[in-house]
């Protein structure tokens, strides 16, 4: 068989990278950021990157309609996405794993209406939820986590269901109810133990998602209300200024994709490393 | 088969009252209902019409069932921004959002559905490789972004298309690609591995045997086994599709409901919020009733089930 151009270990090693250079920056934002990122200057409003011939090194990645610098902008902006892609992920693997593996455990009717639940849920899409809730109470970080959060668990619920199914009919659980287990305890010491890879594999790939998500959302301005920076809000401030300023949209584009593309890649490799015979690389 | 759909339809319902349920729970329960639905600046007068109409005086399980009742007469409010009952003004939109989507999903099963043959029967060679790269690059690519690029390119740069609006066929080219590409890296990726799972089957090293043409073992033997995952998989992106669909009205400004949502909810026009997710939420659970009917047309084992 012919090696593989773009083997596991590459791309977990790029994706781990990446993903932990952009969370350092977010930890330690106020001491890279040359500026605050909320300083106003109107003597420097669009100001474009170094690159271009006007540019100047005193904002190196340009200024945007309020003379904010995009550099210490776009640093702060990580903490947001970091923070709600992680926080929203936890939460609905939580939920998701939690349901998945009492209704596949289970059986019956607790298996009916959980998984009933997550079909339901296919026709109510966490953006329908987001906007319910910021017509309702209003667009922060913390309702952005329930949102995701509350949302996703279906993806988790589906797989873990699955994977619990089969793991049941095999023979150490048997044995582990012939000596008198109770459910709880076999899912936690038999079940849950052989899910792990898979779940963290999912969860990881899901915390792209949650990004992506976040930044829609934030887009649409139904995330965190201006002048908050985040990569989705300077975006859409970048698209009222594309002719003028493409940099502020381009530059907070790159920001996501990077992000994005860094997590998809750490997780694609995970899912080859856990599962060497998986076709697939969705 | 009938059964089977039969079924299928029993538990729209128990859909639809499921969301009906989190939106009264959203609007009524976490917060004051009069502050959701007036602005600051009501009058006691409004006020108590308001709370008289919501019936905000009576116990929760009541105002549910009268909430419930509206809904069924199709009855949402009066919008506040164009002053006529709210769910007209969305089914006005409809058709716009319609012939968007479903511009989008062609193009999207086509090129992906294609694409993914092409990766799978050049498994880990050069066209493999690329394909699988440029879907999981356009997964992680933000579809706000890639509209803006394009209008930056092809509105802007080339002026070779509208930057936004609707009317001539040329509008519909930019937002239907940007939508297209919401969904096409995941179709790429489906199909691959479907068609990868079917290519060892027995049935297709006998068809080579009884000399089949490699182009009728694709289409003949190959492809109709692999479709399912598909389908299914389009069911299950119903969600991201109406995502995908806000953002790409709201990007080219293009009338349909998504643009109609997100225009709502800073004119503060909950009736018409209430009324478009509720169309959004039926038009969802019909595409996926449409997806089970012709997963079950394709695949006779999936009526069993």
């Amino acid at each position: 068989m012919k090696r593989k151009l773009f083997g596991k270990r590459l791309k977990i090693q790029l994706g781990a990278g990446i993903v932990i250079l952009i969370v350092l920056m977010a930890i330690f934002a106020p001491l890279l950021a040359p500026y605050d990122p909320y300083a106003q200057n109107l003597m420097a409003r669009l100001v474009p990157p170094v690159w271009s011939e006007i540019g100047s090194w005193a904002h190196p990645l340009g200024t945007d309609n309020f003379g904010r610098d995009m550099l210490s902008r776009l640093i702060y902006g990580s903490r947001i996405s970091i923070i709600v892609g992680i926080a929203a992920a936890l939460l609905s693997c939580t939920l998701g794993a939690f349901l998945g593996m009492w209704a596949g455990y289970s059986g019956g009717r607790v298996e009916q209406v959980i998984m009933r639940l997550a079909d339901a849920q296919l026709a109510f899409p966490d953006i329908l939820f987001a906007i319910l809730i910021v017509a309702a109470i209003g667009g922060s970080a913390l309702n952005l986590i329930m949102v995701l959060g509350l949302s996703g668990w279906t993806v988790y619920a589906r797989v873990m269901y699955n994977m619990t199914r089969s793991v049941k009919e095999r023979p150490f659980i048997e044995a582990s109810i012939s000596h008198g287990a109770k459910a709880a305890y076999i899912i936690r010491q038999h079940i849950f133990p052989q899910l792990v890879p898979i779940l963290t594999v999912v969860a990881t790939l899901q915390v792209a998602q949650m990004i992506l998500q976040e930044t829609a959302l934030s887009f649409l301005g139904l995330g965190l209300p201006p002048p908050t920076a985040t990569w989705g809000n300077m975006l859409a401030e970048g698209r009222d200024r594309m002719w003028a300023a493409p940099w502020i949209a381009n530059l907070s584009g790159l920001a996501i994709i990077i992000l994005v593309w860094g997590i998809n890649m750490l997780g694609n490799g995970l899912r080859e490393h856990y599962d060497p015979n998986s076709q697939g690389r969705m | 088969m009938y059964a089977f759909i039969i079924r299928r339809i029993m538990t729209i319902p128990i859909t639809l009252l499921l969301v009906t349920f989190v939106t009264f729970i959203v609007l009524r329960v976490t917060g004051d209902p009069v502050q959701i639905y007036l602005d600051i600046n009501a009058t006691a007068e409004q006020t108590e019409i308001l709370r008289q109409r919501l019936n905000l005086d009576r116990p929760l399980i009541v105002q549910f069932g009268l909430f419930v009742a509206d809904i069924l007469r199709g009855d949402f409010g009066d919008s506040l921004q164009f002053a006529t009952p709210a769910l007209p003004v969305v089914i006005g939109r409809l058709g716009a959002t319609l012939t968007l989507v479903s511009t989008a999903l062609v193009v999207a099963v086509i090129l992906g559905v294609a694409a993914g043959i092409l990766a799978a029967i050049r498994k880990d060679r050069m066209p493999d490789f690329l394909l699988s790269a440029l879907a999981v690059a356009g997964q992680s690519m933000p579809s706000f972004w890639l509209g803006i690029l394009l209008i930056q390119l092809f509105a802007l740069d080339l002026r070779w298309l509208p930057t936004s609006g609707m009317g001539s066929p040329l509008h519909l080219v930019l937002p239907s690609l940007t939508l297209a590409a919401f969904l096409l890296p995941n179709f790429i990726l489906i199909t691959r591995t479907a068609v990868l799972e079917t290519i060892n089957e027995l049935f297709v090293t006998t068809a080579r045997a009884k000399g089949a043409s490699e182009w009728s073992i694709m289409f003949r033997h190959i492809l109709p086994n692999a479709i399912n995952p598909v389908l299914s998989f389009l069911g299950l992106q119903m969600g991201r599709l109406v995502g995908g669909s806000i953002i790409t009205e709201t990007i080219f400004a293009w009338p349909g409901i998504g643009s109609l949502m997100i225009r709502s909810i800073f004119q503060r026009d909950v009736p018409v919020v209430i009324a478009a997710v509720f169309i959004v939420s039926i038009a969802i659970v019909l595409a996926n009733l449409l997806i089970d009917i012709l997963q079950s047309l394709v695949d006779p084992r999936m009526r069993l089930d």
